[in-house]
């Protein structure tokens, strides 16, 4: 799996309240979370993004509440992946839990900037900038990441006749 | 395992989507309708009416909504849910504060919520620790929240990503069990995934009170930490969060400006308790709260609140000006009961004071004891007497 798409760069602890504020989490619809997603950190954000782009941070991100909401509101608009230098337990959990992209990497996360083209392969963690022309190694998924991530997500992974 | 009107939604849509048809055990999930309840809206009405149902069709049996509910991690100790030695996962990332009683507790998202209501089963990487030994005790004035934020400012929102915060030490005996909650409640804004208490007699006289089943007492291995940091109680000061990051500490005597306030919310899974309660009823008794100031009260349960009747707390609060609502999250998470305006500032006993989470993005949230916020609310500006 592939992704390629101008990256949209942001700094260290993008909280979880600035990703989806709660005054939107009266719903679970994806498309109306996806509308209001990063708004209280980056009003224009919906607007400019395409799809497949590449969110970038540095440290911490999506530190904060549990709401699922974040990765669904991120997924939902559209970006292909989410690269930081590292990321809050919860939301890195929910990312893989519903099959969002995330890759964990010190360098990538220092190094992009904002406009940046950016390549990513899966496979091998291998993220490359198009733009500085330069290649960074994210750290690889234990196997029952990946499985979660290729099933499309945890609740796709898990058995039901087990239950 | 647990779920509150924001989280459940989501976990139940995916629990159906997903042709779950039982849940693993009907005694062991919790529905807490917390947040946006009572219903702030038709949206919020129909998330818990999507939970209720639920809750009915699976006979979940700790369904708590308005009448018996409370703020979740002040109502599932207190009903004796939570005890020491046990896994708990909850759609809540404050779910860490049943760590106090000696508990794995971590809060996970919607998604893990769906899987283990279905499975009773949810991944794990175990995490590295960090062991603070608590030493000394607390000087008058000063309380868990200064400990926990002290902490913070210490080693920052991510100082503990991906691991176990761990309290121990020669001061536990001199903490009370709402300190505790206090202080396991804010690892997760440390990063941690759990917070933990070691258990002695005052955790086991807490359960006593509420827990009916057997439970299990787990001590630390002494060479399971990768670092451990010594926090002397007796020096410590009432400490103060400033916008936009719990890590932004000042102790109250490092703050030199007046820095004027609009509102004061005392209350939340953070300090909603009845020590809480005492704690700003002692202070606000025969006095009246700044002109321009609102102060909104929230104690964290319905037994909480009875007992502030009881003791006169209510007469208190209301005498020196302030509102008592109904258990709620609302605020805290600038849902609804106490919103800010453009420019506003609210000194809160909350957990998190990330931009634009009480209201507008142009407003700010001081994070600080119940202590702090009573005398700030009489003050009109951020106070420590």
């Amino acid at each position: 799996m592939k992704a390629h798409g101008t990256a949209h760069k942001y700094g260290d602890n993008v909280d979880t309240d600035v990703i989806i504020p709660a005054r939107y989490l009266n719903t679970s619809d994806e498309k109306e979370l996806a509308a209001h997603c990063m708004c209280d950190i980056d009003e224009d954000f919906i607007h400019k993004i395409k799809g497949g782009d590449i969110l970038v941070a540095k440290d911490n991100f999506g530190c904060g509440s549990s709401r699922e909401h974040a990765p669904i509101a991120i997924k939902a608009c559209g970006i292909s992946c989410v690269i930081a230098k590292s990321f809050a337990r919860i939301f890195y959990r929910n990312a893989i839990n519903i099959a969002l992209p995330i890759m964990e990497c010190e360098e990538a996360g220092e190094r992009i900037a904002d406009q940046d083209e950016i390549t990513i392969d899966f496979d091998s963690g291998i993220i490359t900038n198009l733009t500085k022309q330069e290649t960074y190694q994210a750290q690889p998924f234990p196997e029952f990441m990946k499985h979660i991530m290729a099933q499309g997500g945890l609740l796709q992974s898990i058995s039901k006749e087990d239950w | 395992m647990l779920g509150n009107d924001i989280t459940s939604p989501v976990a139940i849509k995916e629990f159906d989507q997903h042709g779950f048809m039982k849940v693993f055990d009907s005694q062991k999930i919790a529905l807490v309708m917390d947040h946006f309840a009572p219903n702030k809206d038709i949206k919020a009405a129909k998330q818990c009416k999507t939970c209720r149902s639920f809750a009915r069709r699976f006979d979940i049996a700790h369904y708590y909504d308005v009448g018996d509910m409370g703020i979740e991690h002040a109502l599932l100790p207190e009903k004796g849910i939570v005890a020491a030695g046990e896994c708990i996962i909850g759609a809540d990332s404050h779910t860490c504060t049943y760590g106090a009683l000696g508990a794995f507790s971590t809060g996970v998202g919607s998604s893990d919520m769906a899987a283990g209501m279905a499975s009773g089963t949810c991944w794990f990487k175990v995490p590295s620790a960090i062991r603070f030994e608590l030493i000394n005790s607390l000087s008058e004035g000063v309380s868990g929240k200064d400990v926990i934020l002290h902490i913070i400012g210490r080693i920052g929102v991510d100082g503990a990503l991906y691991r176990s915060m761990e309290f121990g030490g020669s001061a536990l005996s001199s903490l009370s069990m709402d300190d505790r909650f206090t202080i396991a409640n804010m690892a997760i804004e440390a990063g941690a995934k759990n917070g933990i208490f070691e258990v002695d007699d005052i955790t086991i006289g807490y359960m006593k009170e509420r827990v009916t089943r057997p439970y299990q007492i787990y001590q630390p291995d002494p060479d399971a930490y990768e670092q451990i940091i010594t926090i002397d109680l007796s020096q410590l000061r009432p400490t103060i969060a400033f916008p936009h990051l719990p890590e932004n500490t000042k102790t109250i005597d490092e703050i030199t400006e007046k820095i004027t306030i609009d509102q004061v919310v005392i209350g939340s899974c953070t300090n909603g308790r009845l020590s809480d309660m005492k704690m700003a009823a002692d202070i606000l008794k025969g006095k009246h709260i700044a002109k321009d100031v609102r102060a909104i009260i929230i104690p964290a349960t319905q037994s909480i609140y009875k007992e502030c009747i009881k003791r006169g707390y209510i007469d208190t609060f209301i005498d020196a000006g302030c509102i008592v609502s109904t258990p709620t999250c609302g605020p805290c998470l600038g849902g609804y009961m106490g919103i800010l305006a453009e420019g506003e500032r609210c000194v809160a006993t909350t957990n998190r004071n990330f931009v634009g989470r009480m209201g507008h993005v142009n407003s700010e949230v001081y994070l600080a004891s119940p202590a702090i916020a009573a005398y700030s609310a009489i003050a009109g500006y951020i106070s420590g007497k």
